[in-house]
């Protein structure tokens, strides 16, 4: 088990420093006007050459990469090019919106994909077509046009909880949880609709198993077979498909994040793609890499944990 | 005629295919849906392309006057958007825009996933495992976050964002072929197709891609959805300059949501339009492919029905139990659903008893329908299986009608199993004591249950209870799992013990043990065992009686030592025969007598 862990770990390492430094040299590689585009087009030559000294933009690529990661390594992101405003901070504001509609969306997704998985393997008929449609739905309608009516029936029309704004949940607990049930419901559409027709077919596939059949000629309950033995089996491409979820749910937050007028990082990379403000682009793609990374672990270490073959 | 197979061989593989294809067109002729989606899909491209004679502005086109122009307006079909800018124009500008967004994303995805795919799944080996792990990679981005990331570097054009995207779809193409290939690389055809001397790449083209298409097709049409609707989700967020797309519409109405709400259903209809036409098309064409459609299904289910309830009319058995048997087989019929609704019967009439302390071979080639048999009895044959007989008893009690609960409540006490395969019959996921464990806890506690399985597994002749006992069925070997399997199947003390070729899988020194061991079980226990197996060796060393199967009927009925003298039936004849010069190898005394007697 450590030594797969172990393994998992360096590779997470790895992805991280491919991904950022692809996003580095494409960035930074490809656009040499970042101080004029900074300093507008009236400054003069001279100005755009000592604020490329200052930001240590005349230094060699490589040399300013390593330097960024260094850095970044101590939880040091840099400065926004524009506000100077520490990114480390700005995130720390910003992410924990953010968290709160994924983790809600992610929970939500969950109980409601093993609850329709197990309800559709088991019995099929109505709970398995309601499952497709929602597959179907998920597809056919992008996630903005699925939130927009979320917006007009639920806020505008039923009136039941506000339509955009965010409230902290040291603040009010309720609502906190009105302000993000709807990004949260509308986010959880698209993972139900994965994870849950994932869980049915891996559970159809373990129910035709032999030692499911032995274990009914011993006389175990139906119950125990779906949803001990059969799940237990299940689980491990389900988690899978999970983690793929997860990864979905907090890219489609950028979009959510903007019809719910939620300040979470999706603005806040926005407006960074918009003005060319790397060293934010960077930040915000690490805190992501470096999320999908912890999320693959910790799959990886509960399919471990499943799997008796890897545990050992 | 070997030759003239011969000569079929290749010519098969390929004409195979072609009536496939055509069968698989025809099916999406006969499907509504996918006509429909089709349809919809070129009526789309075709006003796409006659968007210059057929709109009165330029999409780009803004008039102070239009702003807001109520539907129907003199040359502004759609009315005006907030910018005063042609509705209509736009809309059909926006279909282009995706539709280009749709073939740029799916074009390099599916490229990229095929050539990969292809290439991995036939070479193996170090390629296989570079290009797995890169694309596992590429599939753990945040894909969104990484197109909005390098926005800057692709500088707002939709085109390159799109074949940014394609390369970060392209894992799910790459697994599906990849998969695929590997699955057909063990096939018989490709094989042959080596032999033949076709070069690799022809192999690849010809043969390979013909098969693995049908999947590809549907998981390009998902793919362009997905394209279609990130375009349009960045061109919502007001990413991507000034190029008209539903997503710029879309967010242009949102923003005059509580005013113009109207202005939202153009642009949404024409985005739900597109993917949902693309789906649809999907779906169809994956049951086209599956060779199933849903009037056959449904119709199967009806005669289905019908059935069943014949068979539940039958099943009260009026007649008392005829003899004193333990277990009773009258007359049993198997049957199964065919595609078009009728039924396949694979059991016809089988009569069978076993009695308490009795062994009872039930002998027959592979697919004779001996382990359907065996199944009906324990109640655990496929949810479609249609059963019905004239009696089929345990102690004077009939098996069919119960509840799956009244079922469930006699397997364990009154039948047990023991299956053929070890391996697959034990729960890889669960230790080996907590599955034996499991089904003795309904009539005793935890502590009792655990200290009567590491006694059975002692009893089976495991060398380390404790040490079997929490393991996992991995960490043991085939027979020790089979010995496992023994004592779960008489941990409960059943009466009647129904053993599926229970040595077949075993190397030949364990088959004997096992045997033995069954043996020694039977005689502890006073069980009724029911052995199906289609060794005579087996039959001869261990069986009371014996009962001969052949495609589905049993042909011969009768003592062992009779059978073997004096077979009635020339199958059960030939059988003998076969197996037993096979067995004279083994010089088996009781064996090589009765092939005397043969003589």
């Amino acid at each position: 088990m450590i030594p797969f862990l172990l393994r998992r770990l360096v590779s997470g390492i790895v992805v991280i420093t491919v991904v950022t430094s692809i996003v580095f040299f494409l960035t930074y590689g490809t656009s040499v006007q970042i101080a004029r585009n900074i300093l507008g087009p009236s400054a003069s030559d001279e100005q755009v050459a000592i604020l490329n000294e200052d930001l240590g933009l005349d230094r060699p690529l490589v040399e300013q990469y390593l330097d960024w990661i260094t850095s970044a390594a101590r939880g040091d992101l840099g400065a926004s090019y524009f506000t100077s405003e520490p990114i480390t901070e700005a995130l720390a504001n910003r992410l924990p919106v953010t968290f709160s509609m994924v983790i809600v969306a992610v929970l939500i997704t969950l109980i409601a994909s093993l609850a329709l998985g197990i309800t559709a393997a088991a019995r099929g008929g109505v709970v398995d077509r309601v499952l497709q449609s929602i597959g179907t739905v998920s597809y056919v309608f992008p996630v903005v046009i699925i939130a927009i009516g979320m917006v007009y029936l639920f806020a505008i029309v039923l009136r039941w909880v506000p339509a955009i704004g965010f409230v902290p949940i040291t603040q009010s607990p309720g609502h906190w949880l009105a302000s993000i049930i709807l990004p949260s419901i509308t986010l959880a559409i698209g993972g139900i609709a994965g994870l849950a027709a994932q869980i049915r077919g891996s559970l159809v596939d373990e129910l035709g198993r032999d030692y499911i059949r032995t274990l009914r000629s011993r006389g175990v309950s139906e119950r125990a077979i779906l949803c001990k033995h059969a799940l237990r089996n299940a689980a491990g491409p389900a988690l899978t498909v999970f983690s793929l979820q997860f990864i979905g749910i907090f890219g489609a937050s950028l979009f959510i994040e903007r019809i719910f007028a939620l300040p979470g990082y999706g603005a806040y990379a926005m407006n960074a793609t918009v003005q060319g403000d790397f060293p934010v682009l960077l930040g915000v793609t690490l805190v992501s890499v470096v999320l999908v990374v912890a999320v693959n672990l910790v799959v990886d270490v509960a399919q471990g944990w499943l799997n008796p073959k890897v545990r050992v | 005629m070997s030759q003239q197979l011969g000569a079929l061989g290749p010519d098969q593989t390929a004409v195979a295919p072609t009536r496939r294809k055509w069968r698989v067109t025809r099916a999406l002729l006969r499907n509504p849906m996918a006509v429909g989606s089709v349809v919809t899909l070129a009526v789309m491209t075709l006003l796409c392309l006659l968007a210059p004679l057929i709109t009165g502005h330029d999409s780009m086109y803004s008039s102070v006057d239009h702003v807001n122009a109520p539907i129907g307006t003199e040359g502004w079909l759609l009315g005006g958007d907030a910018q005063g800018r042609d509705m209509w124009s736009r809309l059909l500008a926006s279909i282009s825009v995706s539709l280009t967004a749709a073939l740029i994303g799916t074009g390099v995805a599916v490229i990229i996933g095929v050539v990969f795919g292809l290439v991995a799944g036939y070479v193996g080996r170090t390629i296989d495992s570079i290009a797995s792990w890169v694309f596992d990679l590429v599939l753990a981005l945040p894909s969104l976050l990484m197109l909005i990331v390098l926005l800057p570097v692709t500088r707002g054009s939709y085109q390159l964002t799109m074949m940014l995207l394609g390369i970060m779809l392209s894992p799910g193409v790459y697994r599906l072929v990849r998969n695929m290939v590997i699955g057909i690389r063990r096939e018989l055809y490709i094989d042959a197709a080596k032999v033949a001397g076709l070069s690799t790449w022809r192999i690849l083209t010809r043969h390979v891609f013909f098969v693995v298409r049908g999947p590809i097709v549907i998981q390009a049409a998902f793919i362009a959805t997905i394209c279609i609707n990130v375009q349009a989700g960045l061109a919502f967020l007001g990413v991507g300059a000034n190029t008209p797309s539903f997503g710029s519409m879309i967010s242009l109405a949102f923003t005059n949501l509580y005013g113009e709400p109207i202005q939202l259903v153009w642009p949404t209809l024409g985005l739900v339009a597109l993917t949902g036409a693309l789906i649809l098309f999907a779906n169809a064409y994956r049951d086209a492919l599956a060779g199933t459609t849903t009037a056959a299904r449904r119709r199967s289910r009806r005669a289905l029905a019908d059935v069943v309830k014949r068979a539940d009319e039958a099943a009260p058995t009026t007649e008392k139990p005829t003899e004193k048997a333990l277990l009773t087989v009258r007359d049993l019929r198997i049957a199964y659903p065919r595609s078009d609704g009728s039924l396949n019967e694979v059991v016809h009439e089988v009569s069978l008893t076993v009695d308490s302390g009795e062994i009872v071979g039930l002998v027959g080639e592979s697919g004779s329908g001996k382990t359907q048999t065996a199944f009906a009895m324990l109640g655990l044959l496929p949810h479609e299986a249609v059963v019905s007989a004239k009696e089929l008893s345990l102690g004077g009690r009939p098996l069919l009608g119960l509840t799956p609960t009244e079922l469930r409540e006699l397997r364990g006490p009154d039948l047990a199993y023991i299956p053929q395969e070890p391996m697959s019959n034990l729960d890889p996921s669960f230790t080996v004591g907590s599955q034996l464990v499991e089904p003795l806890r309904r009539t005793m506690p935890r502590a009792q249950a655990k200290q009567r399985v590491l006694e059975l597994l002692a009893r089976v002749g495991i060398p380390d209870p404790p040490r079997t006992f929490h393991s996992y069925p991995h960490q043991i070997s085939g027979g020790m799992a089979q010995r496992v399997l023994i004592a779960g199947a008489v941990a409960t003390q059943p009466k009647v013990l129904i053993a599926d070729e229970p040595t077949t899988a075993l190397d030949v020194t364990v088959q004997a043990e096992i045997l033995d061991l069954l043996r020694e079980l039977q005689h502890e226990l006073r069980m009724g065992v029911l052995l199906v197996t289609h060794n005579f060796g087996v039959v001869a060393d261990l069986c009371d009686r014996v009962v001969v199967m052949r495609d589905g009927r049993d042909v011969e009925t009768g003592e062992v030592r009779q059978i073997f003298h004096h077979p009635a039936h020339e199958y059960t004849r030939s059988l003998i025969d076969s197996i037993l010069d096979e067995e004279t190898v083994r010089t088996d005394a009781p064996a090589s007598r009765a092939k005397e007697g043969v003589r």
